[in-house]
Formats: C-alpha cells, structure tokens, sequence
C-alpha cells in the first residue's frame, strides 16, 4: 500500500533546526496537502522522504517498507525509493523528448522494452500529452512541461507521488486547469500524493486532507478541508488561511467587553472552557463575517470602500482598531453599499476566541 | 478639458511570421481631467503599444492623438511631437530608475533638464520624496533598495515636474500582492491631492477595478467596453469582457413559451425575465457570488453535487440541467454534499449563444 | 529551493561508497593543478631571487636596473596604454553605431569585425611591414612617388596602429552585447523627462553601458601587456623592445644557457608586476561593478535616426574597417603570389613558386603537423580537466574549492611568454623531468595558458544544470554514476565542444608561447611563419602565412556550422 508515516523526524542544518520530531501520516490512496509558510520546513520534509537529505532521527515507512530508520541504520539510497516526484521547476531534462524523458525512470528499473512503451503511453494519456512523445522540451510551454513532468512520476509503479509547488510558476488560469488535471488523474490511478505548497487555495480545492506547518517546523493541524476552515485548530491556524481581524476581549461589568482602543463595548458571547480574560483572549472573526447592521451597537467608521469585483473590501475602524470587511457582491446589490466617512453599525458572525499573542500587539 | 483624446487611432505592423497585423484598431477615446483611467486587456490586445503611442515612442498608422487640447500624434499631417516635448510623467514596469543615479538625483534629473536653479531643484525634490515616503533616503543608491523603494522613485521622479498627465505601464506587476495593495493607495492619494490625469495598463482586472475610475476593455486590438468598473464588472457587453473581469458561470438556455429553460432541464424552468429581444437560444451569465443559494422552493430547486472550501468562501458545484452552476457564498452559508438546495439568479446578463466555431476557438485558446 | 551545501554533504554521507569518488576527483584536480600552474610559476619566483639554493637578489637587481630592460618596461607600459585608450574608443564608437543607430550594412560590418578576433596580430604586423617597412614596403613606395613621404611602421606608433586593430574588437564585443540587452526603457524614461538624444547618451547609455566599456578595456590592457608578435616584429630591427620581446631577446642571445633563462626569470617578475599594477590602477579609473539593466520584456530600443550623417559616418567605417581588417590579409596573399618581395603586384608577377618552395622547405609540414598536434591535445585535455574543475568547484564544493578557482584561473592573467619561462624551468630537467625540445613541453604550456578558458565556458554550463536535473534522475532510479552519464555530460557537452574549439583555435595560431619553447623538430606554424621572415624570406613568409590563414578560416567556419543549434541547455 502506498501509506507514507513519518516518525519523530529531527533535521538539523548547522544550528537551525528545521524539524523537531515531526510526525505525520498520509494514508494510502489520499491526496494529503502539506501548507505552510516559506521556509517552515516542507521542503527539507520532502527530501528526507526522497533520500536526499538524511535526517538526525527517526523512521520513514512506505506502505511496508521502511525506507529510513535512524535507530536500526536503515537508509534505502534514492534510486531505489521508488518515489515519483514533480519539482517545482518541472526538472524536465532539455536533451531528451517527452518520450524519452517518461521512459527513463522504466529503463533504469529494467523494464522490458514492450512494456516500458505501453507504460509511458499509458502516463502520456493520463496527461494528455501523447501527440507531443517527439516534442523536445523547448517546444514546449510551461504548462505542457508540467504534465510531462507528471507523467514521469506516474510512469514508475511506485505507490507515492510527492508534488513539491508543481504549479506556482504557471498562470492563474493553468494553475485552476492542472488542480483539477491532478485530481482526475488520481482519482483513476488511485495513487498516494503528496502535495506540498504554500498556496492555500490550491491545497484547499486539491485536498482530501490538509496538513498545516508552523514557521518552526511543527504540525499545526491535520484535518480535511472542512476542518482547516470551519473548525480551527488554534490561532495559527486561523491567522494562516485567509484574512482574520482581531479584537482583544475583556471583563467588564460581569461580562465580556471589546477593547476597542478608546473604550470598552459590551460584548455578548461566551469564552470557551480554558480562556480567561485576565491572561489575555482575543476574539477572531474574517472579514465575511462581519456584517453591515445599522441597528447594532457596535459602530464603526468606514474609511475606504474598494470595489474588487466580486466583493468590496473595506477598511473600517472600531475604536481606534482598524478592521477589514468584506462584503458580498450579492449582499451589496441586495442591501448596498456604505461609502466612505459613513458610521454604521456591523455584526460579529462566527466569532472565535483565542489566547492573545504574546509579542506585541499589531494595530 | 478632456486631457487625452484618441481619435481613429491605428496601429499596423509589418512582422516576419505573421504578416500584417492590426495591433490597434480604430481606437476612440477620451480621458476627463482628475481621472485614473485604466486599459485593461489580455497580452497582445493593444494597451501596451496604445500607451507607447500616446507617450511618443510608437508613431501612428492612422489617426490623431491630443494631449490638453494639443495635438501631439497627427497622422494625416505627419506631426509627431517627441516624447521628451510633451510633458508627460511615466511610471515602467520594471521601474527604469537609474543605478548609476542616487535617488535624490533620478528624482531631480526630469528638473535639470529642464535648466532649474539648485534651490528650486532641491525644493522640489524634497517635497516630490516626502509624498512618496522617501525622504532620508536621497544618498542612497537603488541597487540598495528594495522593490517597493524602487517604485517609489519612479513616482517621485514623474510627480516631480507636476505633469497633468501621467503614463503608469503596469507599474505594480513587479510587487508582491501586500505591496501591490498599498501602492495602489497611495498613488491614488497622489492623483487626489495633485489632481494628476492618470493612465493605467494593467492585464490584471481586479487591480484596474480597485483603482480606475473609468476602464477601457480591449481584446485583439478592438475596444470592447468603456465604463465604470461597477458597470463593467455588472453590465458587461459581451461574454468575452464578462469572463475577463471576475468569475463568470454560464448557462446555455432556450426560450420557449414565455419561459426559460436550461440545457438539459425541458421541465423545470428558471425563474428569470425574459429580455425583450431574446432570441430561441441565448447564453445566461452570471458571477458565482451573485447566485442566491437557499433551502427553499423560491427558485430552480437542485441539489449541492460538490463542495469545495475555499480561504474566504465557500464554492458549491450545482448541476442545473445538463450543466454546471458554480455559486459561491461567505462559509456561514452551509451545505453538505447532495443536500437540496434552491438558486436564484441576481441580475443575470443575456448573450447571443454561439456557434460551434466559436465555441471551439474559446475552448482552443483556453487549452495551453 | 534546497539546501546547497547540506544537501551535498548529505548526499555524501549517504553514500558511503562514493566518498571516495568525489574525493578522488578532488585530490586529483588539485594534483593536475599544482603540475600545471603552481610549479612552472614557484620554478620562476625562486629562479628570480634564490640561486643554488641561496636567496641571491642580485640578478634581480641587475636586470632591473639595466637601461635596455627599464626601455623595455617603459615601451610595455606606453604600447598598452595607448592601444588601450584608441582601441577603447574605437571600440566604443562602433559599438554605438550598430547598438544603437540605424546605420546599414550592419551585418557587413559585423562579418568585418570577427576577422581579427580570427587571425593572430603578427601576421598583421607581417602584412604592415610589407607596405609600409621602411623604403621597400609597397605602400611606402607609392606614398613617395606621389606624395614625396614615407611612413615608419617599425616604430611605436606602429606598434601600437597594429596592436589597436586586432583588440579593438574586445571593446566593442562587450559594449554592442550590453547597449543590446540593456533595458529600453532606462533610455525612455530619460525622455519622457524632457532630455533630447544626445543628452540621453551622455547622462544615461554611456555611464550604464562603462561596466562593459571597462570590462572590454582590461582585456586589451593585460593582453597587451603581454603580447610578443606585434613588437617583436616591427621592434626588433629598430632595437624597439618590450618586455615580452626581451625575454625572449635574452633567453636567445644566451642560446639557451641557464644564464639567459634566469634572466628570462627575473624580467618575467617584472612583467607580472607590470600587469598587476596596470590592474590595480584600472580598477581605480574605471570603476567595475555591474548594472542590472537586463531586459525583461523584449522590447526593440529605439535606434536613433543618424539621417544627415548616416551616409558619411557609413563611408568612413566601411573604408576604416576595409584598411585595417581587409587590406593586411590580401597583402599577405599578393605577396605570396608575387614571384619576387619588392617586384610589382601585378598579376603578371604572380607565380606559384612562393608556395612550392615553402612546402619543400624543412619543417613546413612539420610545423603544421605539430601545431594541430598540440592544439588538439592541449584542446582535448584542457577541455576535460577544465570541466573536471568546475565540476569539483561546484558541485563537491571541498574545502579549499576557493583555491581551486584561484588556481585554474590564474594562468589567465600571467603573461604566456612567462608561463614559456616557468614552463621551461619546472620541465627541463631540474626536478627529474625532461619535456625540453619536444612537443610534450609546448602542449603542458598551452594547458598552463588555456585552462582557465575550458574553467570558465564548463563553469558557465554546469550552472546552467539545475541540481533538481539530476535529483529527478535519482529518484528515477538512477545512481550518482548514471546521473552524471545520462544527464549532466549530454548537457555539458556541447559548452564543452565549444571549449575545445576556445582552445584549439588561439593554439593553432599561436607564436608567443611556443616560440620560447620550439626545438629543432618542434616547430609550431606560428613559429616557422615567424622564423622565414626573420630571415628575411617575405615571399616565403607571407605564402605561408597565407595558408596559415586559409587553413584558420576553415577551422572556423567548421567550429561555426558544429557549434551553432545544439540542443541542450
């Protein structure tokens, strides 16, 4: 089976610590996204899985086989992880046709001729690139590279495909082609993928699960796309995907109250179980969530009203908190728009409480 | 006074590989004093070689060019006025500032030219970098600076001689988005407080939308529509300016007996008035957040086939028909999977509906 | 996006096996390298100043005081001082016209000017001293049957008019290249600020483009420095010496005794310290450092209309070019053909004889076979180890790789008749080897002198092979062994043809550094060619030297047809 555990990783580069005992789990036939911010860590996670990089401790398993154990000396050499791998930067070789290049993962494993052909036609298929087998890779554009690059890491039989950002550097039009592209593919060759990238909405229409990183190399949350968005693991979680506004909440008159820079307005909610306002709670909502109400009590300020399109953006200000809303096209067409130096009064929906940051609070 | 005028404005080049091409066809336009006007369009639709027309640096085929009520780029009379003659204040894309230059003389160079007295150049400098964020940094080399200091003084140095008009070639492109935001701010402050004409070519939409206050759409050197954004973005003209701007979803529909109804769908129809010069077949487009999506029977009742959960909202797949309907909603609209669900178009646009060729060219040059 | 020398270190410690093949390769290029650069140059340093064992200044102090060697000095110094100031701006004003205006003939223009990058100076000077040596050259007769004066190209100014016309070349290269790929839109924006044409070459395209400028002007400066044909040629008869010539001027007036060749030694410090102050001082007249102005969207820059001007600026560089490029070569051929030096150029004067006593002569076919010999072996072996270096330097990454670099490169500024020096020291018998008077030592100079060409262009190529290239094959199945095969030698190969040809070219055609080194059956081309007109056989010299010239062009164009449209990266 293609199951992908990863066991107590450490990796140390000089005195940085990338990972700490990182331990993760894609199961088989999954495709399992791994998010986070530049430089957390992905990357380095992706080579200790390919054998490029040798971890400091812990194991590595694919479906049964251990393929790296610190404590038992085992290190399977890259060649024979029989992992498919597509770069970011595609990493087709330029000397060699898209025909050759499939093949080439075939003939290094042996494979008799007659079936390395039928094999590579099979993945050219699955990426729609058959009429381009003789195509030398400077015939083609960036997006054809990418699937030829695919194809070369389906074309093994290996249980696991590790993607690592394969579609940053194409356009925004290709990028939401090749997403749906990858997930037919996988949907028909039911293989294990990895998928590594800093691009949250990518990894939120691909997922079947989402693993998010913090900047230290930890695990933050590993749940489905549902999860990431609608249930939060912690603030990092929150902070990561998408826009998030954040107000500090108080006690006041036995209640709650926003700490709204110049004043306190009451609050009527309730702090989960562990949150104390004294040690310092801050309440998150995103930007669609907080809604025009003229008959709230809350009141804000609007002081830029951007038309985007889709929704409008603006920027408002609580006290002296400055906090984005967005508004629906739809919400504007039905109930308008509010312009610019207006006061009105907004709606908290779906608020969430988190501890307050330790370091310094941004404006 | 219209600051910029274009007139029957064409440009025909003569290439190797593709013969004669019309890069800009019959261009007509003209831009209101304190405006910031956008040429928005896909690579190759003309903006790029209309700006460098207006700037001086590309004659005309035809036409005529006026800048404040003087003409600059006249055709049929074969006046061509320089660029460094007309006055102009451009922004590049890859900023052009000068390394061998620090900032304080990039910023004064346009004033030099000009034979400006050192006092007058010094005020003007400094007064030119306090309104883009850069005083202090006048010694400073920009090799030394980053992106966003880089464009910076590309701004002081066009601000500086305080043109009416000012050129502004994709100058965000190079940015990362955060920074792209807030110099979209700051160069429409810039246009509020000096009353600067401003042109604006970008290729992306959602930037021209934040920042114009009129926008001109182009594709293959043609004009499709010249408006504001709400109207562009809400009233587009034809299919192609309604998928350039935002996300559009389309439905094929027939009109019969005073009804409409959608490709694959010959019962239910869709509770939609009826344009009066609707023909038997017309294509209905929508944006995915102008779709109302609710529980009740007010509506085209189907039923969720996909859910996807995005950063900021939520995408619902939902078949109407034979066809596919993308709806999008803030996340507190929730639905699960195959759960029954009611739609209502907001203010859809009606379209001609296309022959096969057509649709095939669309779907041609979608596949890359 | 990974981690360069982790990842390298990691990949080494994986494979236990292979430590020892990247440490091999290591330990074996700094062998080849101590061999080849570091003892001929120690074998000088200590030849100059250390005399049976014993630190004996003396012979240094002798030849730097002698008035013959500061003559010598002095001449060095104002030959490439002025040669670099015309030849820059020459080079310059060229650069400009096809980078920038809309002058026609430019692809004539272009043609003309690979031709001295083609053909070796001295048989430029050979040609100029046909028409204009003293009271027999050809053009010299004319000029005083019609004008009633003569022109004096052994001298020199002549030196320098030569030496001006085959570098000028440099400049231009690096300024046209930069003014090509420089961003418009800097030049633009300097317009729309209100500047016209010219103040926009002055104020912007000049001070961008001086990198370049200053780049094209060291070149002809440290070659220069260091080139024996031009003078030797023009500067002999006249007692006119540099310090090239003189080292070679010593080393044959000692017929070979080791006497002479430590004077070579010490008068090749003096030269080095020459070059090394000639660099120092550049660096602080031209300020290097480079621009970033490298386009990004392919905009054509707007050529500026010459209109008025465009016909007599195209008459005067066509005639320019046609003089100093086109006139030296055909003269080399009239009088190969002539039946006698001095007799008139007509075509009932010519005659084959020229040719077939040339080829009857001793050691003609000789000297063509050792140069290809030797050009081939020097090419084949600087080419592998070049790119063995580069291969270390980057992608092993050892420690002292810094030392490495130093070491390949530098050879490039070292004077060849200096490395001839050391070379002759280090292999003629003195540390348990022989190479003298065979080939074997002209071939270990050439590597001395061309290695870092093959560094540079297999350096430039490996660069160009992203480390993901080779770790997709890994994880494809392929070892380090098969990786290298089947994906990073197919990619290099074509830079690595173009080393060779970098190579085999400027040997083949070379004097400088085998002159000092020929024996009695080892004469290169260059060295025969130069040996008949030393001797005063003109008629023979120039035949010779015309199919020198032939010979050269087909090369070339061979070079051209193999190395243009290969794919790879």
């Amino acid at each position: 089976m293609g199951k992908i555990v990863f066991k107590d990783i450490s990796f140390s580069y000089g005195k940085n610590t990338i990972l700490k005992n990182f331990n993760l789990e894609v199961e088989d036939g999954q495709i399992l996204c791994l998010v986070g911010p530049s430089g957390c860590g992905k990357t380095t996670l992706v080579r200790c899985l390919l054998g490029l990089n040798k971890p400091d401790t812990g194991e590595i398993w694919v479906g049964d086989t251990c393929l790296f154990s610190a404590d038992k000396r085992i290190n399977v050499p890259v060649e024979r992880r029989n992992i498919g791998i597509v770069f970011q930067d595609y990493a087709v070789w330029p000397h060699m046709t898209v025909a050759e290049n499939v093949l080439y993962p075939l003939k290094k494993r042996r494979v008799p001729k007659d079936e390395a052909f039928k094999r590579a036609h099979h993945a050219l298929e699955q990426v729609k690139m058959v009429e381009y087998a003789n195509h030398l890779p400077s015939q083609l554009s960036g997006g054809q590279q990418q699937r030829v690059a695919i194809a070369r890491a389906l074309v093994g039989d290996g249980e696991v495909i590790v993607m690592d950002e394969p579609i940053t550097n194409l356009d925004a039009k290709l990028r939401e082609q090749m997403l749906l592209e990858i997930r037919e593919i996988q949907r028909n060759l039911g293989t294990t993928i990895f998928y590594i990238t800093h691009d949250q909405q990518s990894a939120l229409q691909l997922c079947d699960k989402m693993a998010i990183m913090e900047q230290d190399g930890t695990l933050c949350q590993l749940g489905t796309d549902e999860d990431i968005i609608l249930r939060p693991a912690n603030r990092f979680t929150f902070e990561f995907i998408g826009v998030s506004n954040f107000i500090p909440v108080v006690a006041h008159n036995g209640g709650l109250g926003l700490d709204v820079g110049d004043g306190v307005v009451p609050w009527e909610g309730e702090l989960p179980a562990g949150l104390d306002p004294d040690a310092g709670v801050e309440l998150g909502v995103r930007p669609n969530d907080i809604v025009f109400d003229p008959e709230s009590p809350i009141k804000v300020k609007v002081d830029r009203c951007t038309f985007l399109g889709s929704e409008y953006d603006y920027r408002v200000t609580l006290g002296t908190r400055e906090l984005r809303v967005q508004q629906s096209a739809l919400d504007a067409m039905q109930r308008g728009t509010v312009k610019a130096g207006e006061t009105t009064g907004v709606r908290l929906v779906n608020p969430r409480y988190y501890p307050a940051k330790k370091e310094a609070q941004s404006a | 006074m219209d600051q910029v005028v274009l007139r029957n404005v064409t440009k025909r080049f003569t290439t190797k590989t593709l013969g004669d091409i019309v890069a800009v066809d019959n261009f007509n336009l003209s831009v209101h004093e304190g405006e910031c006007f956008s040429f928005l369009g896909p690579s190759g639709c003309g903006k790029s070689t209309t700006l460098r027309m207006i700037a001086g640096f590309e004659d005309l085929s035809e036409g005529e060019i006026e800048l404040c009520g003087r003409p600059v780029s006249v055709k049929s009379k074969n006046l061509y006025v320089p660029p460094e003659e007309r006055g102009l204040g451009m922004v590049f894309q890859a900023f052009a500032v000068w390394p061998h230059m620090n900032v304080f003389e990039n910023v004064a160079f346009p004033l030099r030219i000009q034979g400006m007295n050192n006092t007058d150049v010094n005020k003007k400098v400094a007064e030119a970098l306090k309104h883009t964020s850069l005083t202090g940094l006048e010694k400073v080399y920009p090799g030394d600076l980053s992106g966003g200091q880089q464009q910076r003084i590309a701004l002081a140095r066009a601000i500086v001689t305080q043109p009416k008009v000012m050129l502004l070639d994709e100058p965000l492109s190079n940015l990362d988005p955060k920074l792209r935001e807030s110099m979209r701010f700051e160069i429409k402050e810039l246009q509020a407080k000096f009353n600067f004409t401003i042109i604006f070519v970008t290729h992306d939409q959602s930037e021209a939308m934040a920042i114009s206050d009129r926008m001109m759409v182009c594709d293959m050197g043609k004009i499709m529509q010249i408006d504001t954004p709400e109207n562009l973005y809400n009233k587009p003209v034809n299919r192609f300016v309604h998928s350039f701007l935002g996300e559009s979803t389309f439905l094929n529909v027939s009109v019969r007996d005073g009804k409409v109804f959608a490709d694959g769908d010959a019962e239910q129809a869709l509770n939609l008035a009826i344009p009066p010069e609707a023909a038997d077949r017309m294509v209905v487009a929508t944006r995915p957040n102008a779709i109302e999506l609710t529980g009740g029977d007010d509506g085209y009742v189907t039923h969720v086939a996909k859910r996807i959960f995005l950063t900021d909202r939520t995408e619902y797949l939902i078949p109407v028909g034979g066809q596919t309907l993308k709806v999008q909603t803030p996340h507190r609209v929730r639905f699960s999977e195959g759960e029954k669900c009611c739609v209502k178009l907001v203010s859809p646009m009606w379209y001609p509906a296309e022959d096969e060729a057509a649709e095939r060219e669309r779907a041609r040059r979608q596949t890359i | 996006m990974s981690i360069g020398f982790g990842k390298q270190k990691d990949l080494a410690a994986l494979e236990g096996r292979h430590v020892s093949l990247d440490g091999a390769l290591t330990i074996l290029s700094f062998v080849l390298l101590l061999i080849i650069v570091v003892i001929p140059v120690f074998m000088i340093v200590y030849h100059a100043f250390f005399y049976q064992g014993h630190f004996n200044p003396e012979l240094f102090k002798t030849q730097l005081l002698d008035p013959k060697n500061l003559g010598a000095m002095w001449n060095t110094v104002k030959i490439a001082f002025f040669v670099t100031v015309f030849g820059t701006i020459m080079g310059v004003f060229y650069a400009w016209l096809l980078g920038r205006s809309d002058i026609p003939a430019k692809g004539l223009m272009r043609a003309l000017f690979s031709i001295p990058y083609m053909f070796p100076p001295f048989l430029g000077a050979m040609a100029w001293k046909l028409l204009l040596g003293g009271r027999a050259g050809y053009l010299n007769k004319w000029l005083w049957a019609t004008f009633g004066f003569r022109m004096n190209i052994n001298s020199v100014w002549g030196i320098v008019f030569v030496e001006i016309s085959y570098y000028f070349p440099f400049v231009f290269m690096q300024v046209v290249s930069a003014l090509e790929r420089m961003d418009p839109t800097l030049e633009e924006c300097a317009r729309i600020a209100g500047a016209k044409q010219m103040t926009v070459i002055r104020k912007i395209t000049l001070p961008l483009v001086l990198p370049a400028i200053s780049a094209g002007a060291l070149l002809i400066l440290i070659t220069s420095l260091a080139h024996f044909g031009v003078p030797s040629i023009l500067g002999f008869s006249q007692g006119i010496f540099t310090l090239p010539t003189r080292i070679f001027d010593a080393i044959q007036s000692a017929e070979g005794s080791f006497e002479g060749i430590r004077q070579g030694a010490a008068l090749s410090i003096m030269l080095v310290v020459v070059v090394s102050l000639a660099l120092i001082v550049q660096k602080h007249v031209l300020s290097s450092g480079s621009y970033d102005i490298i386009k990004g969207k392919s905009m054509r820059p707007t050529l500026i209309k010459l209109r008025a001007s465009k016909l007599p600026l195209l008459v005067l560089s066509i005639l320019t070019l046609l003089l100093i490029v086109v006139v030296p070569l055909v003269m080399i051929f009239l009088v190969a053909l002539v039946n006698g030096y001095g007799n008139a150029l007509i075509p009932s004067n010519f005659t084959l004889n020229n040719y077939i006593s040339v080829f009857k002569a001793a050691g003609t076919f000789d000297s063509i076979k050792n140069s290809m010999f030797a050009s081939v072996v020097a090419g084949v072996v600087c080419m592998s180890l070049g790119t063995l270096i580069a291969y270390v330097v980057q992608k092993i990454r050892p420690k002292g790789k810094g030392l490495l670099e130093i070491l390949s490169v530098l050879p490039y500024s070292i004077p060849g008749t200096v490395l001839a020096v050391g070379v002759i020291l280090a292999w003629s018998g003195s540390l348990g080897v022989s190479l003298y008077n065979t080939i074997w030592i002209i071939i270990v100079a050439y590597l001395a002198r061309y290695l870092s060409f093959s560094m540079k262009s297999s350096s430039a190529a490996l660069l160009q092979v992203h480390s993901s290239l080779e770790e997709a094959a890994r994880t494809c199945g392929a070892s380090h062994t098969e990786s290298l095969k089947d994906i990073t030698l197919p990619l290099i190969r074509p830079a690595m043809v173009a080393g060779f040809f970098l190579i085999f070219l400027p040997a083949m055609r070379e004097v400088t550094t085998s002159i000092l080194l020929y024996g009695p059956f080892t004469r290169t081309l260059g060295v025969q060619i130069y040996a008949m007109q030393d001797a005063g056989s003109m008629s023979e010299a120039a035949a010779l030297g015309s199919v020198a010239i032939v010979l050269i062009f087909i090369c070339d164009t061979i070079v051209k047809y193999i190395t243009k449209d290969r794919k790879g990266v």
